[in-house]
């Protein structure tokens, strides 16, 4: 293969990711001689995290209404209520749509401020789990980097469960913006690519703990509970309740010890 | 109808992306809806299989220059633009505040490419067809506002010399 020199092209290729196979090897060798470049090469990908981890929640945020009745009049009701409903998933309780999560039969009612992580985690998962190219910002093969960060991030020690016996693999984390200050996400995936969240967040009140609950948000379900000053909520869509459970309480077992 | 549902769908992306480049929610949300009452009226001059995402951010394009345009608002000059006092709503954290500020103050249209590119994901054939502009002047622009905005972000001049993007 003739080797075309390096562009800044390229550069900025390689700084989204979008570099083939082989270009990406030849400008990593490229850089791996030149520290100043590398160095900005990396700023590039820093910021770039940074301008999504910073602009995200507009994503889950509800969208406001006088932007929903633009559409409104043109299709259905039944639609954009479908619609509405997504998207006030991340709205806060008594919010004008009146969404509410219903926790299922024999499960005892949630308070707002436990449901609310529910919501969230769900949210969270339908934001990321779909994504094919970056559904993570830090990837499993950094795990160490990926707990330290967090770690320092929320304030309390975070780890990643391993899930392995239940066939199901980390793919890594990323931050995201939360009530109480950053909240961690973990992704897992297993052989068939179905995919599980874990939502960790610090709690407001340091010293509750709640036995696991179960809460259905559109066609996510999620096991979430507090423990002290932490607060885990775990989320799939593409896991029935009783595979989620048994996960939960995998998940609880990890981090008791 | 299905592009009616996907635009709804595209609404919380459309807003993410006017946030971020407008500085302000308010406005950001006035932008959202004018593009979204142009897209409306224009939807029969969609071109179905066609990337209805590009198709829509162009709208949102062009109803952004029209406004700019409308309040006679100027680009800011380089990096001595006076920063503008901003209405704050909602909890934003220091990060996102210091990214407004930066971002305010880096020429539109370089704003424009790197906010499709790094927050909207865009491929680089995509961000062309969106601006109408060639792909070596994406490239171009693209690296300009990431050296600018590297920069900002990390208080310093940015450098003087960027190599030439062929």
């Amino acid at each position: 293969m003739t080797e075309s020199p390096i562009t800044e092209g390229d550069l900025q290729a390689y700084a989204d990711d979008r570099l083939p196979e082989g270009r990406r090897a030849a400008v990593e060798a490229w850089l791996a001689s030149r520290p100043d470049e590398a160095e900005r090469i990396a700023a590039y990908r820093r910021l770039a995290n940074e301008v999504r981890t910073a602009y995200d929640s507009m994503i889950v945020e509800p969208v406001p209404e006088r932007l929903a009745w633009v559409a409104a009049p043109r299709i259905s009701i039944r639609r954009i209520a479908a619609v509405v409903a997504w998207i006030a998933l991340g709205i806060a309780i008594g919010a004008p749509f009146g969404w509410q999560v219903r926790p299922e039969r024999g499960v005892a009612q949630s308070t707002p401020d436990t449901s609310l992580i529910a919501r969230r985690a769900a949210v969270a998962h339908a934001t990321y789990s779909p994504e094919v190219r970056h559904p993570v910002e830090v990837g499993s093969e950094d795990e160490q980097h990926l707990v330290t960060w967090l770690s320092k991030r929320l304030g309390v020690k975070v780890k990643a469960p391993k899930l392995d016996e239940a066939g199901m693999g980390l793919v890594g984390g990323r931050l995201l913006p939360g009530e109480n200050g950053p909240v961690a996400l973990f992704m897992y995936q297993n052989q068939n690519g179905r995919r599980l969240t874990l939502y960790v967040r610090t709690e407001a009140s340091k010293n509750r703990e709640t036995a696991f609950r179960y809460a259905r948000e559109n066609n996510v379900g999620v096991f979430y509970w507090i423990d002290r000053e932490v607060g885990y909520a775990l989320a799939s869509a593409d896991l029935n309740k009783d595979e989620l459970l048994k996960l939960a309480n995998l998940v609880y077992k990890q981090l008791e010890q | 109808m299905d592009e009616a549902k996907r635009l709804v769908e595209l609404i919380p992306r459309l807003r993410r992306y006017a946030r971020a480049l407008v500085g302000d929610r308010t406005t950001a949300d006035d932008l959202v809806q004018d593009t979204l009452e142009r897209a409306w009226a224009k939807l029969h001059l969609y071109r179905r299989g066609t990337d209805l995402r590009a198709w829509l951010f162009t709208v949102m394009h062009n109803v952004h220059v029209n406004r700019i345009r409308a309040t006679r608002a100027v680009d800011p000059l380089e990096d001595d633009m006076p920063e503008l006092a901003q209405p704050q709503r909602g909890p934003d954290t220091l990060l996102v505040r210091d990214l407004d500020r930066a971002i305010a103050r880096l020429p539109a249209d370089q704003r424009a490419v790197l906010l499709l590119v790094t927050l909207e994901e865009m491929s680089y054939e995509d961000v062309a067809r969106t601006l109408g502009i060639p792909i070596g002047t994406v490239m171009s622009r693209l690296s300009r506002a990431r050296e600018k905005l590297r920069a900002m972000m990390s208080g310093q001049p940015a450098a003087a010399k960027l190599k030439v993007v062929k």
